[in-house]
């Protein structure tokens, strides 16, 4: 256990390495001065440009400035905001908690639409219950965000007043943001589950289950169940990934304090470090999700923990 | 990470193995058939109106009316009117353009370079696939959305860019797919009964394993190009859009938000637009899926 | 005795996206308590169907009953609702499958999946559920069963598991045991083991079992009873003795007369039922077997005959009756289809051969020197040393020209590694093949092509081993593609030629292979494998997947084209009595090692190695009379990551001594043109 825990944190880090180099390029890419992020074109005399880039360190080689970026990254130093001076990392960790409550939320959300309606699409195979919640789980991955968000403002907020339209203070705020991003999660949720369950429930051993006299209901919660949700899980991981990312829209939408509105302000306004750091930072938090899930799947399925004994015996 | 890969490479292919005496419901059947055709429809009603908007479009999408601002929909105005007093209607129909060629075009992007990868990756093996396998890992920590964004921002707001921020989301899901088809192809027999009967090997990958391979690409293109719409509108709502006088729908969604509780169906209808494009796409490739997956044929 | 079951006129339907189809016509049959009944029949008879249809199994499977009854002890199964069903099954009526890897389910311990049905029928609490657990897995012969009750299936092997399926089947008392070719997956030596089980185990917990079976050996060692199942209906129904001693149906016949026995003629040609088994959504009108039946007349084709008794058995033939006599007795010479059944063994038939004095024959045809293959193991970059399976551990051994070398092996013997190695498809780790005097393991990747005119290859799977994409014209024209220069036309003659030559219809050649059955694609492959008329040709378990009539046709084209083309095959099988029929000498590989070469009849006669004599005690003769002269091997073949030290075979050998375990035997000349690996051949 302990030797493939090794193995997966270093090549975590390998991955987490290369993310770094990629963020350098993508930045370095982003064309126009710096320097004109502070200073006003029209105004500035070529000797404040050359002092203030001088003052950036972008007149260096690039490898310097690349070695002074890998290096301050590596040891938490995200660099300073070129609007404010403000140093980037205490604000993006100042920020997170708002966009990891969003994503704790909305994952959760998604996991127990999905899992509930997948399994239950699978047992009425091609009944209407199947049918409807297949067309449900269509019209999950089919609406984009920012509109079934608009969508629930509009019902919830403007019509109903039953939760706020905006902001980031307290479970309230949470739930249409939570419930317009956990609906597109369960959309992919459902899809596979049910064809995991239905992939299960053709295996043989389904047969010798029911040849013992089990109840369906047994057959199909305690034991399809628990063997499609394997598959199920690693999705989960993936897609728990993809909603992180997807709270840059949706705190948009509502406007929440969160990571995603950082990077979308920061991208308008150019504030390269800003850009960089969040990026870079939810990089690592999606080789930690990976991370974590890959472990949780050792400790669910029999197989992978025996096969991950017998490569540490070998 | 192969663990992942399989089941990502299952949720797009290989996922619904029909039971031994395949069993349809023939009244259900047709619900899904009539889906099916109702999707075909919509989407042959969206491509006409990319490309001749003007015969659908009752308005220009520039004509300012003046005295019927902010209209509710209704009477000759279906989707109503914005506060310049233009028909929506035909704002959406024009703007069906940019929405579809920015999803067609970066999923052909997307495909051409994800499949020359995977498929590089596949033929090749040994030490070229391993570390193009490790590049695309990499790419992948940056999820979907934040890299096109990072990109968009980076190269500019222009059409081009935004295919190109798309697409390149995209590639590490379309190269490990076929790739990991090229993978399973080798080791069936025929293959190795193709190697026995001496036919060189760059040969067995052309008539042999490329030709089995393709198949699951496909369906993950189509599956795309819903995926593909749906990220470029959102950059065109979070404003990396090309700014032009007809714009695309992400764009004018964002612009109908700040107008949410005066004037619902501005937001409202070019976001059903963006639902209805991608649903019926998806319903389409779920089709195909279907009649592709060998599984579903063979039994 | 009482009648434990009773099926009458049974008809089941499947709701299929075709329409509804008819799987089971009119079943009738019975089973006493205490009985073993076997179900024979080749695929697509109806077996497993039936033996679903009793569970009810079906009805997940969206089957119907639209006919018939079945009764249990009294009780009519057809009228009853689910729940009550489920009381009935796994405590009055068990049933245990052919793949016992995948009848389990893959996250449970083994433990708490018997515990569970002993619970499920309210016979006892978890505490003493489990101690039934383990004393039946004990029972099952499995080793330490509190350690094996905790683990996971995957942990355990296939003969384990179906021990263990056994020891579940039985947890809750089952009257009726349903066995759905309980050892069809599982290798020989271990199959007779679980036999030998079951027989001990229905004496001791006195119930019946419905034995489905493909293998007319099993059948004949198991029965007090057979039943005949031909395209969803029942044909004949006999005691063993009365089944094996005068079949009364022609497809009974046909089948007891296609297999291959240790003491048929070797080489000759065997009696075959021509075509194959209908499709449920094309069965033929009248006598469903008329269409394949030497003896069908005009009424056969009209009428369809009912069940009759028929000199104290049933049959379901018009000419049953009159039949019976013509038809002789089971293991009798008769002419089917005009064709000499089984003919002496005449000159022209085999090819000559001088008695060669040596293990090693001067200027062999294909000579495999010291030849070894291993696998790295858990290639880890933080490994240190890197351990390995050992899949073929220096073997030696030589074929000549025109003769057909068997090769035989349990899974893990490494005999199909062999086999590919020779053929270059597998890089060998050390040792060197010859081919003609030719090393072939240093050849350029040109030089390899063109050997490779001469060497082919006939697969398991034909269709696995065809691209789905292509037609039949491409499948069988690639290596002349490949190979010779010729246009479209001359192409075209060519394949049709060879369609020909293998018995199939040269029109055909532009179908797609999904739309042959098994062994028209198993001719195809044989075309493909001709087509530039190579001199050698691997048949690796080439009729193993295949039905039995079929397997008997497909043994004789390939019989008939050695003959023609003057080929040489290595032909590689587990099933003992096939590749003695068709081979003139024998390799016998266990663990990586060959451990015995023999001529055919020698090493059948005379076997030195004591793993070939367990070997030979393995196979179930189709003869009930008979009982097993020797007992099979006991224990499993072990992990060829870690073999045995010494002798591989020590762990199971009867004979073995302390030598056996320290000291590796080589092979040494026992008798002439006979060697074994063993320190003390028998």
């Amino acid at each position: 256990m302990i030797r493939t825990l090794t193995a997966r944190l270093v090549s975590s880090i390998m991955v987490v390495l290369g993310a770094l180099v990629l963020v350098f390029v993508i930045v370095y890419l982003l064309p126009g001065d710096p320097v004109f992020t502070i200073l006003d074109p029209a105004t500035a005399t070529p000797e404040m440009i050359a002092g203030m880039r001088a003052q950036l360190g972008v007149d260096r080689p690039l490898y310097e400035q690349f070695w002074d970026y890998a290096g301050g990254m590596l040891q938490g130093d995200f660099g300073k905001s070129l609007l404010n001076d403000e140093p980037v990392l205490p604000k993006i960790i100042a920020h997170f908690p708002a966009t990891l409550a969003l994503t704790v939320a909305s994952s959760l959300t998604a996991a127990v639409i999905g899992i509930w309606l997948g399994v239950l699409s699978a047992i009425h195979r091609n009944r209407w219950l199947d049918v409807v919640v297949r067309i449900i789980g269509l019209f999950g991955i089919s609406m984009p965000t920012f509109w079934s968000g608009i969508l629930l403002i509009l019902i919830f907020s403007v019509n109903l007043g039953w939760f706020p339209a905006m902001g980031s203070d307290g479970w309230q705020t949470l739930v249409l943001p939570a419930l317009s991003l956990g609906l597109v999660g369960s959309g992919f949720i459902v899809r596979l589950v049910r064809n995991s369950m239905l992939e299960v429930i053709n295996e043989p051993f389904i047969v010798t289950l029911r040849s013992k006299g089990i109840s369906e209901r047994l057959v199909m919660y305690r034991h399809a169940l628990r063997n499609a949700l394997i598959p199920a899980l690693t999705m989960i991981g993936v897609l728990i990934g993809d909603l992180l990312a997807g709270t840059v829209v949706i705190e948009t939408v509502f406007s929440r304090q969160g990571i995603g509105r950082i990077i979308s302000d920061a991208l308008m306004a150019k504030d390269l470090p800003v850009v960089q750091g969040v990026i870079f930072f939810s990089a690592i938090i999606y080789v930690l999700i990976n991370l974590l899930v890959d472990m949780s799947y050792s400790i669910i399925d029999p197989r992978v923990r025996r096969l991950n004994a017998r490569r540490q015996a070998s | 990470m192969s663990a992942k890969e399989s089941v990502l490479a299952k949720a797009v292919w290989q996922e619904t193995k029909p039971a031994s005496p395949a069993v349809r419901n023939s009244r259900k059947r047709s619900v899904s058939d009539f889906l099916v055709y109702a999707a075909g429809a919509v989407l042959l009603f969206i491509v006409a109106c990319a490309l001749v908007p003007g015969w659908i479009a009752p308005y220009t999408p520039t004509e300012m009316l003046t005295d019927r601002i902010m209209q509710p929909p209704g009477g000759s105005h279906l989707f109503g009117t914005d506060y310049f007093g233009r028909d929506i209607f035909s704002v959406v129909v024009y703007g069906s353009r940019d929405s579809l060629l920015i999803g067609i075009a970066s999923v052909a992007a997307g495909l051409l370079a994800g499949g020359a990868i995977g498929a590089l990756a596949g033929y090749a093996g040994g030490i070229i696939d391993m570390v193009l396998m490790r590049l695309l890992e990499i790419l992948m920590t940056i999820p979907g959305i934040l890299l096109a964004l990072a990109i968009a921002a980076a190269l500019g707001p222009s059409l081009a860019n935004i295919v190109i921020a798309v697409s390149l989301s995209a590639v590490p899901g379309y190269a490990r797919v076929l790739r990991g088809q090229i993978m399973s192809i080798k080791g069936r027999p025929f293959i190795m009964a193709a190697h026995s009967i001496g036919t060189p090997g760059l040969s067995i990958f052309l008539r042999h394993v490329l030709p089995n391979s393709w198949a699951p690409l496909l369906v993950m293109g189509t599956i795309g190009l819903g995926t593909s719409i749906l990220m470029g509108s959102g950059l065109s709502f979070l404003g990396l859009g090309v700014i032009k006088e007809v714009p695309d729908w992400g764009t004018l969604l964002s612009q109908g938000r700040g107008y949410l509780t005066v004037a619902w169906w501005m937001a409202t209808f070019p976001g059903m637009a963006i639902t209805l494009l991608v649903l019926s796409v998806n319903l389409i490739g779920d089709k195909l899926r279907d009649r592709l997956d060998p599984k579903h044929t063979r039994g | 005795m009482s009648t434990l079951l009773e099926i009458e006129n049974l008809t089941v339907q499947f709701n299929t996206a075709k329409g509804l189809l008819t799987a089971l016509s009119d079943v009738s049959l019975h089973i006493r308590a205490g009985e073993t009944v076997c179900l024979v029949g080749e695929s697509g008879s109806g077996k497993t169907i039936t033996s679903k249809s009793i569970m009810r199994l079906i009805d997940f499977e969206n089957g119907i009953v639209s006919g018939g009854t079945v009764k249990l002890d009294g009780d009519e199964l057809t009228a009853m609702s689910g729940r009550e069903l489920q009381n009935l099954r796994g405590k009055k009526m068990a049933m245990i499958f052919q793949e016992p890897m995948a009848a389990f389910d893959p996250v449970f311990t083994i433990g708490s999946q018997i515990i569970e049905v002993i619970v499920r029928h309210k016979l006892g609490s978890r505490k003493q559920a489990w101690a039934r657990g383990v004393e039946l897995l004990r029972r099952a012969g499995i080793p330490e069963p509190e350690a094996r009750m905790k683990q996971y299936p995957g942990e355990l092997s296939g003969g384990m598991l179906q021990r263990a399926m056994i020891a579940m089947a039985l947890a809750c008392g089952p009257e009726l045991l349903i066995a759905d070719e309980p050892t069809t997956a599982l290798d020989m030596t271990v199959q007779a083991q679980i036999l030998q089980l079951l027989k001990e185990l229905q004496q001791e917990f006195n119930m019946a079992i419905l034995l489905i079976t493909h293998d007319m050996g099993i059948a004949a060692e198991m029965a007090d009873r057979i039943i005949v199942m031909y395209a969803g209906k029942v044909v004949e129904q006999a005691t063993a003795s009365q089944l094996f001693g005068q079949p009364h149906h022609p497809y009974t016949k046909g089948l007891l007369q296609s297999i291959t026995t240790l003491d048929s003629i070797r080489k000759s040609r065997l009696p075959s039922i021509e075509g194959t088994i209908p499709g449920l959504a094309e069965l033929p009108e009248g006598c469903r077997f008329h269409p394949r039946c030497p003896h069908a007349t005009a009424k056969c084709v009209q009428e369809s005959p009912p069940l009759l008794k028929v000199n104290g058995r049933q049959a379901a033939c018009w000419y049953a009756g009159e039949l019976a006599g013509k038809l002789g007795d089971g293991q009798a010479v008769v002419q089917t289809n005009g064709q000499s059944a089984s003919r002496p063994c005449s000159p022209a038939d085999i090819v000559h051969l001088e008695p060669e004095p040596g293990y090693s024959i001067p200027s062999p045809f294909i000579d495999i020197i010291e030849v070894k293959k291993y696998y790295p193991l858990g290639r880890s970059i933080f490994a240190k040393h890197t351990s390995s399976i050992r899949a073929v551990d220096d073997v030696s051994l030589q074929i000549r020209r025109g003769e057909t070398f068997g090769l035989v092996g349990e899974s893990g013997s490494g005999k199909s590694t062999l086999g590919r190695m020779i053929l270059q498809l597998e890089q060998a780790t050390g040792g060197d093949i010859r081919f003609e005097g030719r090393s072939l393991t240093g050849l350029s990747e040109g030089e390899l092509q063109k050997t490779r005119r001469n060497m082919q290859m006939i697969f398991q799977d034909p269709y696995g081993s065809m691209n789905p994409r292509w037609k039949v014209s491409d499948i069988i024209g690639e290596p002349l593609r490949v190979h010779e220069a010729m246009n479209a036309s001359e192409k075209r003659i060519r394949i049709e030629a060879l369609l020909e030559s293998v018995g199939l219809n040269p029109k055909w050649a532009d179908r797609y292979p999904h739309e042959f059955s098994g062994g028209q694609r198993q001719r195809i492959g044989i075309a493909r494998a001709i087509a530039l008329r190579p001199s050698f040709i691997l048949a690796d378990e080439a009729v193993s997947a295949l039905d039995v009539s079929v397997q008997a046709q497909i043994i004789n084209l390939m019989q008939e084209l050695q003959q023609e083309l003057g080929l040489t095959y290595l032909f590689i099988g587990h099933g003992l009595h096939v590749v003695r029929h068709v081979s003139d000498r024998i390799g016998v590989m266990y663990l990586g090692k060959l451990v015995e070469i023999a001529d055919s009849e020698e090493l059948f006669a005379n076997p030195a190695h004591h793993y070939t004599r367990g070997l030979i005690a393995s196979i179930p003769w189709p003869d009930p009379g008979r009982e097993r002269i020797a007992a099979g091997i006991a224990g499993e073949i072990p992990s060829p990551s870690k073999p045995p030290s010494g002798c591989r075979f020590h762990t199971r050998c009867p004979a073995v001594t302390a030598r056996c375990r320290e000291e590796e035997p080589k092979l040494a000349q026992v008798r002439n043109s006979h060697w074994a690996a063993c320190h003390f051949p028998a």
